[in-house]
């Protein structure tokens, strides 16, 4: 097997995914072929060098269908002989695209890969290819079918997490994104997205709101609860899980992952191709994983991921010095802590998707660049990243700088 | 069955008249000739237009469920129901107006019909009843009612109408879009069909148009995604997955809303199909019409006897149930007198009706002069001389043996000789009680449910000497009052307390041995109970629960007693003052500013314990217990029917209808394989679990 060498990483800014954030005027191709085109400049990239593109996208219709990451690479000015792939994996897509790109190095199929994702929420809403799983009755009917912020309200009720623990949590992300972007942090791997005037339309995280507090946010009504008690979905979850006699309903947009617009992409190749390119690795991948664990309570796949990941590095949680977990709901995160027994201190350092928001299909591309460049500004070593991702799976994967 | 008249615009009248049948419903037999005759008018092209309508009241009441039952395989499922489609697409593409000339009540398969025409007229009688029922008995609407329909209101209106089977009268059908038009008459509705015919000669079905959309929205759109999600969730939240049609009907709107209507048709079909070879619905067509209809008509009735006479009824206590008796009986426009030693209960106890009256009249559904008529059959007294005159009288005094007695003898001096005295007792074995009668013979139980004026069910419970007179009576006058009446012998509990019981003390048993109180309350819900087995219990309070089961041991031992139930209904009564809702604490706490919840206190008094059963085991505890106490009051003669066991059993004590009652469970399940599970159960729980003799050998308990 060949080792997987991460060469760089490039993020945009997240616009805030409705009509009056800054990127909803941008198409998601514009912004696939801003990373692009930024990851072959900055490493003034030969692109016949580069195999494949292999982009996460998880509502693939209308402009982010037809294989966007075939389009975007066209668009963007790569080589022909460059291929595309579109996958997706729901809120792993971005993570998922490194993985299957790695897996393809390991094995030597291919050599050099630009693997991340886009998601232009404003544009193309979350749910709007529709599915078997959610839409058809026969299928939501077998599988207990809930919408995430049930999951996630379940997790809360079964663990005991109260609104205060999930809201102080959120308040944390708001606080440490701030401090973040006021000590320029993700400097590194920032493009903002310039019109053809060369005009900029965004250059930093359009969601944050600093200065948010438990009792700013104790004011926003939970959004689960009329789906679960008028819509049926809270008996949906109980009869699954039959020890629970109410779902507890505490989040709101407030303690859940933001909905943005944005794209990111990884360069991850073996040593050979680096060295043909003339360009340095800054970490290697030690291991991935992919897990799928239970689908109505949906969100607990990041604890046997990442215990499945720190198992084929030969690792356990104490070694790894810094973890990114995307924040698709505060629940998630509290119980991914004490389920792998993580110092919270390690975790999400530079707050997450609470603040910064969750372009589904570009996140774990960008939390990946994020543990890299922290890793690197507080010269620590090994990083881990996961998400949790709809139907019960979960993604993880274990970086060491070199 | 079907007659042709062509009138002197060249419209075709075709009228429905199933001469055979009590009312129009469509068998084979009318599916074949319906075809033929529908061929025959859309291959004469003189003919201008169809109106097709009925020489009945009715339009057409629905589909034959005979019919139905007879099908054994999918193949002659598909064979007569696709003839119906075909004649159905047939009008539909014919090319010429087609108008359905609805004469009163149009349900399922008439409805269908009528969907199946390019405008509907129904005359404006106000108990016509215009809807598809099919999901009641476990079915859905096979001839086409799950796709035409929301292609006519769009999706999200027509599950309201195809999940629930819910029926309008032809106003309200008009309003919501089920008919087209109302006429005022016979003449008046034939007028408005032939002015239809003849302003629209030309007609295409809107769905049969190449720009067809979905009213409200296509299955695959945002307004779909909103829709479709909910609707399968709020389905799931009421049927728990017990229930197949409601999920099928979904399935059916869902797949055949996105492929055009011929298609549409051929995916209905499959599942319709597959509904009416599921045993949960040949169970549900079984009890809950045939079965109930027996029941309603009278089928346990002594055929000799003639009609009772009842000029007057006693009725003795003015409690809860005796003034819910007095009620249902003035309801039926027979005088009662209701007796009681207190003058403000008597007063309470006729307030009752006029207070449940006041409420129909807030509802429109009845009028101040009705309810006077009723309360004027309503006089009170404290003078048991009172009882004079009344061919029956109901006993509806607390449970207590010697006051039966004395009221029972202070009637019996002044009622007439042949009157019939009835305990509404639902503890006290008849035959007992009827020893302090003197005449023993015409000495009967008389179950109602509380409370009376909802509850349909009432159990007549045969005394060892009660005779068939007394019987006669008293399914004359339950008829009267409009409930539904079970026979049985007596035995402590009867049939409906005894197996009901069970319910509650598995619940108890399960709590004692450290399964989460969670977990027991979803189980009962999620077999398709109406509450969880505490919140019944606390219901019927812990304290009754607890006295029951102490003049229980008195009377045959301690082994006759559940020893869960005992321990734990004396250490609630004695110790905890936990008597259920009526003391704001029993298994919930009943907070006065907040919702009811399971009590935290339970787990201290009886700890959860870590390892918690299989969900499919509690489920499965709690309702084979009932069933299995069911197979022992056959075996011990206590019922005499399955018809019995199953109506009382859905109608008495709620036992799910998904299973077609309590012996509907067995059959369900298979006997044999039933009695492997019991065998089971035995092993791990204990003797009450063992299988009833009666299951030995047993294929069917129907056949």
């Amino acid at each position: 097997m060949k080792t997987v060498y991460i060469y760089d990483a490039v993020r945009t800014p997240r616009g805030r995914g409705k009509a009056d954030g800054k990127l909803h005027t941008v198409r998601p191709v514009h912004l696939a072929k801003t990373v692009l085109e930024s990851i072959q400049q900055r490493n003034n990239l030969d692109t016949a060098l580069v195999n494949d593109v292999i982009l996460g996208c998880v509502t693939q219709v209308g402009e982010q269908g037809g294989c966007i990451a075939k389009s975007a690479a066209l668009y963007a000015g790569y080589a022909d002989s460059v291929s595309g792939f579109t996958l997706n994996r729901f809120c792993g897509s971005g993570l998922e695209a490194i993985n299957q790109g790695a897996s393809s190095i390991m094995s030597g199929y291919f050599d050099m890969i630009v693997a991340g994702g886009v998601e232009a929420m404003s544009r193309i809403p979350i749910g709007s290819d529709g599915g078997a799983w959610m839409i058809d009755p026969d299928v939501a009917t077998k599988t207990h079918f809930v919408p995430q912020g049930i999951s996630a309200d379940l997790i809360a009720t079964l663990a005991g997490y109260t609104r205060t623990d999930v809201d102080s949590f959120a308040v944390e992300s708001q606080k440490k994104a701030t401090l973040a972007w006021e000590e320029n942090r993700f400097q590194k791997s920032i493009i903002p997205v310039i019109d053809q005037n060369g005009m900029t339309i965004l250059d930093r995280d359009e969601h944050i709101r600093p200065g948010t507090t438990v009792e700013s946010l104790s004011g926003l009504r939970p959004s689960f609860l009329e789906m679960g008690t008028k819509y049926g979905f809270d008996s949906v979850a109980t009869q699954k899980y039959p020890q629970v006699t109410e779902i507890n309903h505490i989040h709101h947009a407030g303690n859940s992952s933001g909905i943005v617009d944005g794209a990111s992409v990884v360069l991850i190749g073996n040593e050979e191709v680096g060295k043909k390119a003339g360009i340095k690795p800054r970490a290697k991948i030690k291991s991935f994983s992919m897990v799928s664990t239970e689908p109505t309570i949906m969100l607990t796949g990041p604890g046997p991921a990442t215990e499945k990941a720190l198992k084929a590095a030969g690792m356990t949680i104490d070694d790894i010095d810094l973890i990114e977990i995307n924040e698709a709901f505060a629940s998630v995160v509290l119980r991914f802590i004490d389920e792998v027994g993580a110092d919270i201190s390690k975790v999400n350092v530079n707050g997450g998707a609470i603040a910064m928001g969750h372009p589904l299909g570009a996140t774990g591309a960008m939390l990946l660049g994020t543990v890299l460049d922290e890793l690197e500004r507080q010269n620590k070593s090994t990083g881990l990243v996961t998400l949790c991702i709809g139907g019960g799976m979960g993604i993880a994967t274990i970086i060491e700088r070199v | 069955m079907m007659k042709i008249h062509l009138d002197e615009n060249n419209i075709v009248i075709l009228t429905i008249d199933c001469e055979k049948k009590p009312m129009n419903v469509i068998d084979e037999e009318f599916v074949r000739t319906f075809h033929q005759k529908i061929e025959e008018i859309t291959s004469d092209e003189t003919n201008t237009g169809l109106i097709l309508t009925s020489a009945r009241d009715e339009f057409v009441a629905g589909g034959d469920l005979e019919m139905l039952r007879s099908i054994k395989t999918a193949e002659d499922c598909v064979e007569v129901t696709s003839l119906l489609h075909k004649a159905l697409r047939k009008i539909e593409r014919w090319g010429k107006p087609a108008v359905a000339a609805l004469t009163g009540t149009t349900l399922g398969g008439g409805y269908e019909l009528a969907l199946g025409c390019h405008h509907r007229i129904c005359i404006n009688k106000p108990k016509a009843k215009i809807g598809l029922p099919e999901v009641t008995l476990g079915l859905l609407p096979g001839g086409g009612g799950t796709q035409r329909l929301p292609r006519m209101i769009g999706i999200q209106s027509s599950l309201l109408y195809l999940t629930t089977g819910k029926q309008l009268n032809p106003e309200k059908a008009l309003e919501v879009g089920l008919i087209d038009a109302l006429a005022d008459s016979e003449g008046d509705l034939i007028n408005k069909a032939v002015e239809f015919i003849k302003a629209n000669p030309a007609i295409t079905q809107p769905w049969d148009d190449k720009k067809f959309r979905l009213p409200g929205g296509e299955v695959q759109s945002p307004k779909g995604y909103q829709v479709i999600p909910a609707s399968t969730a709020m389905m799931n939240e009421k049927t728990h997955g017990n229930y197949l049609a409601p999920k099928n009907i979904l399935c059916a709107v869902y797949e055949g809303c996105q492929v055009p209507i011929d298609q549409a048709l051929e995916i209905e079909l499959r599942y319709f199909t597959e509904l009416v070879l599921n045993t949960s619905s040949k169970n549900m067509i079984r009890t809950l019409f045939y079965s109930i209809n027996e029941c309603n008509k009278g089928e346990a009735r002594p055929k000799d006897v003639p009609a009772s006479k009842i000029s007057k009824v006693g009725i003795l206590g003015a409690g809860m149930m005796g003034s819910g008796i007095a009620y249902a009986t003035a309801m039926a426009g027979i005088p009662c007198v209701m007796k009681d030693i207190s003058e403000e209960t008597l007063e309470k106890g006729k307030a009752y009706s006029a207070k449940v009256l006041d409420k129909m009249i807030e509802r429109g559904r009845c009028t101040p002069e009705k309810k006077e008529e009723v309360l004027s059959l309503i006089s009170t007294t404290t003078d048991p001389q009172d009882m004079k005159g009344c061919d029956l009288v109901i006993e509806a005094v607390i449970e207590d043996r010697g006051l039966k007695a004395r009221v029972t003898q202070e009637s019996e001096a002044v009622m007439p000789e042949d009157g019939i005295f009835a305990s509404n007792t639902s503890t006290l074995p008849i035959t007992g009680l009827a020893k302090e009668s003197k005449r023993p013979d015409q000495f009967i139980g008389l179950h109602f449910f509380s409370p009376v004026d909802k509850m349909p069910l009432v159990e007549i419970i045969m005394g060892e000497k009660s005779n068939e007179k007394a019987l006669a009576m008293c399914i004359d006058y339950v008829r009267a009052i409009k409930k539904t009446p079970i026979v049985v012998n007596d035995g402590r509990g009867f049939y409906t307390s005894r197996v009901f019981t069970t319910y509650v003390s598995e619940g108890i048993n399960l709590i004692t041995e450290g399964v989460s109180p969670a977990i027991i309350e979803n189980a009962g819900k999620m077999i398709g109970m109406p509450v969880g087995p505490l919140a019944v219990a606390d219901e019927v309070s812990i304290d009754l629960i607890y006295h029951i089961i102490k003049q229980t041991m008195e009377d045959l031992g301690t082994e006759a007693v559940d020893k869960a139930t005992l321990d734990l209904s004396t250490r609630f009564v004695e110790e905890l003052g936990r008597l259920g809702r009526k003391a704001g604490k029993g298994f919930y706490d009943y907070p006065s500013d907040g919702k009811k919840h399971l009590s935290p206190e339970l787990s201290t008094l009886y700890p959860v314990s870590e390892n918690q059963p299989e969900l499919e085991e509690v489920k499965d505890r709690l309702l084979y217990i009932q069933s299995i106490e069911t197979l022992r009051c056959l075996e011990e003669n206590i019922l005499t029917t399955t018809r019995d066991a199953d109506v009382g059993s859905i109608m008495g004590w709620g036992f799910p209808a998904w299973t077609g009652g309590t012996i509907g469970f067995v059959e369900y399940i298979g006997p044999q394989k039933f009695k492997e599970r019991c065998l089971e159960l035995e092993r791990k729980f204990g003797k009450r679990f063992s299988p009833p003799k009666i299951l030995d050998g047993k294929e069917s308990f129907y056949i």
